[in-house]
């Protein structure tokens, strides 16, 4: 067979993969370094192939954490001026800077990797007539558009961070020097994409604002889901699976004002068969879901880590088709693909367990008092 | 001028084993178009092969099984470009001086869509799920789905979904077919398989007999240009209510039911006199615009307090991406879409052959402007006019639609052998009759049973087919394009499809 010289990236082929993935919360608000969360995806190396791996940090940017960081890929270095400008033109600009890695063996094709603490000029939001984050997301979406596969913003929110390659996920973690970040929460990802070479914006996790996804799986219900939310204005551009479950769980909390149950009574539906069993206004709650939010039900194999400001959610498919553990030890929660990922940074647990299909696991930061 | 059959020979012959054939003459008391006969002196069985229209009726009653009909070997001298078929119908109009009439759907060879899709499976990456031993949703509702997600004062969700449903237990209804087209023991087969099934039958423009009203949580009411049978009760006893603009087989004219099928019951239902022609106007003498439609949309949402979901069906032409788009901001529940193979009891031959486009074309058009405009949850889509099998479903579902209308399947699985000659009141089979005889021919409890057993056997075959595709419920599947492929099929007509050619990915 020819090699290709130019193989093709996601955006214009889909790559199905399998992955590990990992994720700690402290509920007191407590911080970490990146180091544990290193090790835990380190454990699950052969879940992955060295084409993708990448963290997620809450709680990373105290001193900005009013305002939005966006974490950039200039894969065209021409671009950047046209993106900053862009920048400039929507948001007022408080910091800048190349986002400081270490130069390892591993890792040899980084792109430019940029960082920016924004927020909205204040005339441009108010005639938009947006809110304050969807006038973000919109920007984001259009910068992703204009410049597509020369610039890609992979994180958006506040007070978080996505960190991400093309490399086993280890690895990752050290190109980044996740040692010097400290967070209440991190998630972590392991990529093994099948049939092409992965690339740095196809790596998870995938984010969108505060919003970040890692997904061990591979849905059936892709397209079905993509063209429903592409009617709402999210433009799948990298065609990856877990770009759309991103968008759905965006769509649904922040734009139709779901709470993360409802939302993961949509994506991983109860069976009709089991709602029919339920008392009368559970019953009535599960079906409007089912029927109203009918195009967003996701199918087929997926265990996700969302993370969200002051939160996480832990989800699998309604069939349990990947696995999934979670762990508590004291206010700290751990879940995993494996529960050894677990044991290696907490040998000691209070306790261990596997959530049933579809069973949404969501943890979020004590409220003053608690 | 009575030029009678001048010119024309007989299309098909009767081919008999004189062997075989022990006189019983079945055949001669089962055929009502009067083809066979007994010659006494000669003890045996002639037949009038020019009455003949190859319905296998004798053919399936015969105890020796003697009897086969042949396609006529006579033929006109070798012409490309003049065959037999145009020949003859140049002979007809010129002995009739009458329009070609014909019945069922096109014969004619246009290209079938669906048999150029190819579905997916799951492989490594992703597990099959077997149907067997894992649950498998084919529940479908119909109706708007872009309800506004409030909280009540509490903030708890307001869980009560306020615009109508049809809820059917698989994406599949029987397509609309009127009572007078088809016979009373048809109509029973179908409301009971329907009822049965958890589906719907369609009641057609004819009205709802009396004793169908029991069916009614099964039935789709309708309401033609001929406004035969409307009344409040009518409108209130079905599932939901469909506006007929426009059918695959006849877009753009109307139709016609002769005054000899008008007898006492379809009189009554239809609440015409007996015996008088039944004409419905081409189109509706109160729509002759969008926003007169929306008019009509309303007034029947009035009449049933908006409790009735709104059909509106339209036959596929040329616009109609754009026209779908109009019916969907104009109050309409659902839209329904017949495909220019569609069939029909009657219709002229020339424009059931030559108007219309197909479905497949249609539904992908139809699915991408919905999507484009942001609405397509403003309505379900429904699509019929030649769904020969439960693929042709899967495939319809993943293009975009939420569920089938099936007519010419559902009638084959009555016994109809596709004739083509429903316009006749002769109907061999008790379905396209109206003539008490025949119709006794046609038992209900084996009509809804057969009827059962195919869709039984659709909903398994979809099912299997899903679970390949590692899909377990049906919502997965709908408008899920990258689950198809085509072959044989050019770019544009992928691109009108939305689907990717076999062997590339994405």
């Amino acid at each position: 067979m020819i090699p290709l010289r130019h193989p093709p990236l996601e955006g214009q082929i889909r790559i199905p993969s399998g992955c590990a993935i990992s994720g700690v919360f402290h509920k007191d608000g407590k911080t970490e370094s990146g180091r544990r969360i290193i090790d835990s995806i380190a454990l699950m190396h052969d879940r992955s192939n060295g084409l993708g791996g990448g963290f997620a940090g809450y709680g990373i940017y105290p001193e900005y954490k009013e305002l939005y960081a966006l974490h950039i890929f200039y894969l065209d270095q021409n671009v950047k001026q046209d993106c900053e400008e862009f920048i400039r033109e929507h948001f007022d600009l408080a910091n800048a800077g190349e986002i400081k890695t270490r130069n390892i063996a591993e890792i040899r094709d980084a792109p430019k990797i940029w960082r920016y603490f924004i927020f909205p000029h204040a005339y441009k939001l108010d005639s938009s007539e947006l809110d304050e984050r969807e006038y973000v997301a919109e920007c984001v979406f259009a910068i992703n558009r204009r410049f597509e596969g020369k610039a890609a913003v992979f994180s958006s929110g506040k007070n978080m961070g996505v960190f991400k390659a093309n490399a086993f996920p280890e690895d990752v973690g050290r190109f980044y020097m996740l040692e010097d970040y400290s967070g209440y929460a991190w998630t972590a990802h392991g990529r093994y994409p099948t049939n092409t070479p992965g690339w740095w914006g196809g790596a998870h996790p995938f984010s969108l604002l505060d919003y970040s996804v890692v997904h061990n799986g591979e849905i059936s219900s892709y397209d079905a889901n993509r063209r429903n939310v592409e009617m709402f204005g999210y433009d799948c551009k990298l065609r990856t699976d877990t770009e759309v479950i991103t968008y759905i769980f965006d769509y649904l909390t922040r734009r139709e004002g779901l709470t993360f149950e409802e939302a993961s009574a949509v994506v991983a539906a109860p069976f009709w068969s089991t709602i029919e069993l339920m008392p009368d206004d559970e019953k009535e709650f599960y079906t409007y879901l089912r029927k109203r939010y009918h195009a967003l039900l996701i199918n087929g194999p997926f265990s996700i880590i969302l993370g969200f400001t002051g939160g996480m959610l832990v989800l699998g498919d309604r069939l349990k088709l990947r696995s999934m553990v979670v762990a508590e030890h004291g206010d700290t929660f751990y879940a995993a693909s494996e529960e050894s990922a677990i044991r290696l940074i907490q040998p000691e647990l209070d306790r261990t367990w596997a959530p049933d299909a579809g069973e949404a696991i969501i943890v979020k930061l004590y409220k003053e008092g608690e | 001028m009575e030029n009678g059959k001048i010119y024309l020979s007989p299309e098909y012959e009767v081919v008999r084993s004189d062997e075989k054939c022990i006189r019983c003459r079945v055949c001669e008391r089962q055929c009502a178009d009067d083809v066979h006969y007994y010659d006494a002196d000669a003890d045996r069985m002639c037949a009038l092969d020019e009455n003949c229209v190859n319905c296998h009726r004798c053919v399936s009653v015969c105890p020796t099984h003697a009897l086969k009909i042949k396609v006529s070997e006579n033929r006109f001298r070798e012409n490309d470009n003049w065959s037999d078929t145009k020949v003859r119908e140049v002979y007809l109009q010129a002995n009739s001086g009458g329009v070609m009439l014909g019945a069922m759907g096109t014969p004619l060879k246009y290209p079938t869509y669906w048999d150029k899709i190819l579905i997916n499976a799951s492989q490594v990456t992703n597990p099959s799920i077997d149907p067997l031993r894992e649950p498998m949703e084919t529940r479908t509702f119909l109706g708007k789905k872009n309800q506004k997600t409030v909280r009540d004062a509490d903030g708890r969700l307001v869980t009560k979904f306020t615009s109508p449903q049809i809820e059917l237990d698989a994406p599949i209804m029987f397509s609309a077919m009127s009572y007078g087209s088809i016979s009373y023991n048809a109509h029973a087969s179908l409301a009971r398989a329907a009822t049965e099934l958890g589906i719907c039958y369609n009641t057609g423009e004819g009205g709802l007999h009396e004793d169908f009203y029991p069916y009614g949580a099964n039935t789709i009411v309708q309401v033609a240009s001929g406004r035969f049978g409307v009344h409040a009760d009518y409108l209130m006893a079905g599932a939901g209510i469909e506006i007929k603009m426009g059918q695959g087989a006849k877009p753009g004219i109307g139709g016609h039911l002769p005054g000899r099928k008008v007898g006492p019951d379809v009189s009554r239902t239809r609440m015409i006199p007996e015996g008088s022609d039944a004409i419905s106007p081409a189109p509706h003498h109160d729509i002759y615009s969008i926003e007169d439609l929306r008019q009509l949309v309303y007034s029947l949402k009035e009449a049933t307090a908006y409790r009735k979901p709104v059909i509106v069906k339209i036959s596929a032409v040329h616009n109609v991406a754009a026209i779908a788009s109009g019916i969907a901001r104009s109050g309409a529940d659902i839209i329904a879409i017949d495909g220019f193979k569609g069939g029909t009891g009657a219709a002229p031959s020339r424009i059931r052959d030559n108007v219309g486009i197909p479905i497949e074309l249609a539904l992908g058009a139809v699915d991408s402007r919905l999507r484009e405009e942001g609405i397509r949850d403003e309505v379900s889509v429904v699509v019929g006019g030649s769904i020969h099998s439960s693929t042709d479903v899967v495939k319809a579902i993943a293009l975009g639609a939420d569920a089938v209308y099936i007519g010419t399947a559902a009638l084959l699985a009555l016994g109809c052998h596709l004739c083509r000659s429903c316009h006749k009141n002769n109907c061999n089979w008790g379905i396209a009759t109206q003539n008490p005889t025949l119709v006794k021919r046609l038992n209900p409890d084996y009509g809804a049973r057969r009827l059962v057993n195919l869709v039984s056997a659709w909903k398994h075959e979809i099912m299997e087919v899903m679970g390949g595709m590692g899909i377990n419920s049906i919502e997965a599947l709908r408008g899920n394009r990258l689950m198809l492929r085509g072959v044989d099929l050019n770019e544009k007509e992928l691109e009108i499809l939305g689907i990717k050619y076999a062997g590339e990915s994405i």
